[in-house]
C-alpha cells in the first residue's frame, strides 16, 4: 500500500488530480462558511440533486462527454431550481423545508428518468454518467483537473475581493442595505457560487455526498473561532485538507469511490474540532463546568465556616426574644 | 400480471410514505425524512455482512436503529448549538458515506448494486416470490410493504390524536402530558421502518420523494389532517399508477417517472388548488383590490 502510494505522489497526473481535489475542497469549504451563516447548509443537497437533470439535458444535446458542458447544465439545473424552491416558499404556505424536498426530489425524478432514457438508447458514451453518483477523481481527464482547479480559484478569488460585502449581506442584510450595498444583487451573487462549487464538488464526491463538503468544513471551523475571516480560512484549510486525504486513501486503496471517503475525512475533522476545540470544544465545555462547580463548592464552603457566626447569631437574637 | 405487482408495490410505497410524509411536513421536518432515508444504509449493510443473505427482518431492524440513530447524533447536535440544517446535513452525509464505504470494500460479500439502493428497480419485484409451503404467495417486496403499511395504520390509528396534538402544537401537547419525545422518535422509527421496506423496490430517492411531494401537495388542497392523509395517499397511488405507465411509454425508469408525475401533480395543486393555489391567491386579491375600490 505505502508503495503504491509512493507511485502516485510520484506519477505528475496524479498529481495534478491531487492539486485539482485540494483546490476543489478549499473552494467548496469559503463557499460553504457562507451558506453556513445564511442558515442555507441543506441548500447544496438540493441543488446537487437538482443539476441531474441538467447534466443529463447537456449530453442529449452534444451527445460528448465533456465535463464543462455538463457543468454548464448542471449550473442552469441549479438555477433553475434555486427559483423553484424561492417560488414555493414565496408563493404557497409550504415551507422552506419541504420546498427543498420536493424540489431535490422531483428534479432527481426527471434526472433519472433521463439518464436511463439514455442509457437504454444504446449511446455508448454515456458511462460517465453514473459516475455522478458517487464522484471518481482519480478518473478525471487533465483537462477536467484545469477546469475544476480554476473554477475553484475563480471562487476563492471572488470570496476574497468581495468579503466585506459577503460579510455584511450574511451577518445583517438590513445593515448592509443601509449602507447603500446592492444586497439583491450579492446574495444571488453567492447563491450563484453556491450552485457553482456544488457542480464543481460532484466531479469529486458525486451527487449525494457533495453537500457535505459545503457543511462540514464550514461547521468544523465554527468551532475555532468567532471570526469570519478566519473561519473562512480554516474551512477552506479543511476542505483541501479533506480532498486531498480522500483521493489519496481511495486511489491507494482499491474499490473505494473518493466521495465518502473525502466525507469521512471532512467528518472526522469535525469531530475532532467538536471534542477538542478551545472554548466550544466538547472537552473545553467540561473543564469549565467542573470549574464552576468547584468555584461553587469552595465559595458554599467559605459560607459554611460563616455558619457558627450565624448560629452565634440566631442564639442571640433567641436569647433576647426571651 | 406483472403491471398489477408493479403498481401495488408502488402503491403500498406510496401509502406508507404519504401517511408519514403529511406529518413530517406539518412538523416542519421534511428534510429529516430526507436524511433518514440516506443514512439508514449502513444498517442495510452491515445486516448484510452479518446474515450474509437478504434476510428482510434482520435489515428491517438494522435500519430502524440505524434511523433512530441519525435522529438522535441530529438531536445531539443540535443541543451543542449547531443550527438544525447543518447538522441534519453532516449527519447523513457521515452515515451516508460509511454505507457506501461497507458496500463497496465488501463487494463479494454484499449482493447489493447501489445504483439499485439509490433508484431501485421496481420492475424486478414480480421475480422475487414468497413460497410458502409450496404455494406462490406472490412477491416478498408486497409482503413487506403490507406489512409495513398496517404496522403505519395501526400506530398512527391508535394514537391519531397524540400524533395530530405533535404535529401541530408540541408545546401544548407536552403541556397535557403527552410524551412528545417519545412520539417523535416512534414517527422517525417509523420512516426509517418504510425506508427500508421500500429501497430495493423504489430506491432511496424514491423513498424521500413519496415521503414529501404528495403529503405536500395535500397540504395545498385542504385544511383537515384527516382529509390531507387521504388525499396524500391517493395523489401517490395515482403518480405509482401513472409513472409506471409514463415509464413503459418512455422506456426509461419506473421509479423516477413516478416521482415526476408526483412533481407534475404538485404543479397543478401549486398553481390551481382552489384553497391554497396562485390563482386562488390571484382572485382573492383581486376581490380585495374591487371590494376597497
Amino acid at each position: 500500500m505505502l508503495a503504491t502510494l509512493i507511485n502516485w505522489l510520484t506519477d505528475p497526473n496524479m498529481q495534478w488530480i491531487l492539486m485539482g481535489s485540494l483546490l476543489l475542497g478549499l473552494g467548496s469549504g469559503v463557499i460553504g462558511s457562507f451558506t453556513f451563516l445564511r442558515k442555507q447548509s441543506l441548500l447544496g443537497d438540493a441543488l446537487a440533486h437538482a443539476a441531474l437533470p441538467g447534466i443529463c439535458i447537456a449530453f442529449m444535446l452534444s451527445g460528448v462527454k465533456s465535463i464543462g458542458l455538463f457543468m454548464i447544465g448542471a449550473v442552469v439545473a441549479g438555477v433553475v431550481a434555486t427559483f423553484g424552491i424561492h417560488a414555493i416558499t414565496r408563493y404557497s404556505r409550504i415551507k422552506q423545508d419541504a420546498a427543498l424536498g420536493i424540489v431535490l426530489s422531483v428534479f432527481f425524478g426527471i434526472g433519472v428518468v433521463m439518464m436511463t432514457k439514455i442509457q437504454h438508447s444504446g449511446n455508448g458514451n454515456q458511462s460517465g454518467l453514473d459516475k455522478y453518483m458517487f464522484g471518481q477523481a482519480a478518473s478525471m481527464m487533465l483537462s477536467d483537473v484545469y477546469l475544476v482547479g480554476i473554477v475553484s480559484l475563480i471562487l476563492v478569488a471572488v470570496c476574497t475581493l468581495l468579503f466585506k460585502e459577503f460579510k455584511l449581506v450574511s451577518f445583517d442584510p438590513g445593515f448592509a442595505r443601509g449602507m447603500g450595498l446592492r444586497v439583491g444583487l450579492l446574495e444571488q451573487l453567492l447563491l450563484l457560487m453556491t450552485v457553482i462549487a456544488v457542480v464543481v464538488g460532484i466531479q469529486a464526491v458525486g451527487v449525494v455526498l457533495v453537500a457535505a463538503l459545503l457543511i462540514t468544513p464550514a461547521v468544523a471551523a465554527r468551532y475555532w473561532t468567532d471570526a469570519l475571516s478566519v473561519m473562512v480560512i480554516l474551512a477552506g484549510l479543511f476542505g483541501a485538507l479533506s480532498g486531498v486525504t480522500g483521493t489519496l486513501i481511495s486511489g491507494t486503496l482499491s474499490n473505494l469511490p473518493t466521495g465518502p471517503v473525502t466525507v469521512l475525512a471532512a467528518t472526522s475533522l469535525f469531530v475532532v474540532s467538536a471534542v477538542f476545540a478551545p472554548n466550544r470544544g466538547l472537552v473545553a465545555k467540561l473543564v469549565r463546568r467542573l470549574r464552576q462547580r468547584n468555584d461553587l463548592r469552595r465559595s458554599f464552603e467559605s459560607a459554611v465556616v460563616d455558619m457558627p457566626g450565624i448560629s452565634q447569631r440566631t442564639q442571640a437574637a433567641e436569647r433576647s426574644a426571651d | 400480471m406483472a403491471d398489477f405487482w408493479i403498481i401495488l408495490t408502488g402503491t403500498l410505497v406510496a401509502a406508507t410514505c404519504g401517511v408519514l410524509g403529511c406529518f413530517l411536513v406539518l412538523r416542519k421536518m421534511a428534510m429529516v425524512g430526507d436524511a433518514i432515508s440516506h443514512s439508514v444504509l449502513p444498517g442495510i449493510a452491515i445486516a448484510f455482512l452479518v446474515s450474509s443473505s437478504r434476510d428482510s427482518l434482520l435489515m428491517l431492524v438494522g435500519a430502524a436503529v440505524l434511523g433512530l440513530i441519525t435522529v438522535f447524533l441530529i438531536q445531539l447536535l443540535q443541543q451543542g448549538g449547531l443550527q438544525s440544517d447543518a447538522s441534519i446535513g453532516i449527519v447523513f452525509t457521515a452515515l451516508f458515506a460509511i454505507g457506501v464505504i461497507l458496500i463497496s470494500r465488501n463487494a463479494a460479500h454484499i449482493d447489493l448494486d447501489l445504483d439499485c439502493v439509490l433508484f431501485g428497480e421496481i420492475a424486478y419485484v414480480q421475480w422475487d416470490t414468497l413460497i410458502w409451503n409450496g404455494y406462490d404467495l406472490g412477491p416478498v417486496a408486497v409482503w413487506m410493504l403490507g406489512g409495513t403499511l398496517v404496522l403505519v395504520l395501526a400506530v398512527i390509528g391508535l394514537f391519531y390524536k397524540q400524533f395530530k396534538l405533535c404535529a401541530f402544537d408540541p408545546a401544548l401537547a407536552a403541556a397535557v402530558g403527552i410524551p412528545v419525545a417519545l412520539f417523535h422518535y416512534l414517527l422517525m422509527g417509523m420512516v426509517s421502518l418504510s425506508t427500508v421496506a421500500s429501497f430495493e423496490s423504489v430506491g432511496a430517492i424514491l423513498v424521500v420523494g413519496m415521503l414529501i411531494v404528495p403529503a405536500s401537495t395535500a397540504y395545498l388542497l385542504t385544511d383537515r389532517l384527516s382529509v390531507m392523509l387521504l388525499y396524500s395517499v391517493l395523489i401517490g397511488a395515482v403518480s405509482s399508477a401513472g409513472g409506471y405507465y409514463a415509464a413503459k411509454w418512455l422506456d426509461a425508469s419506473i421509479a423516477g417517472a413516478m416521482i415526476t408525475v408526483a412533481g407534475i401533480l404538485f404543479v397543478l395543486a401549486f398553481v390551481f388548488s382552489p384553497l391554497h393555489g396562485l390563482m386562488a391567491r390571484y382572485q382573492k386579491r383581486r376581490k380585495l383590490k374591487t371590494a376597497s375600490a
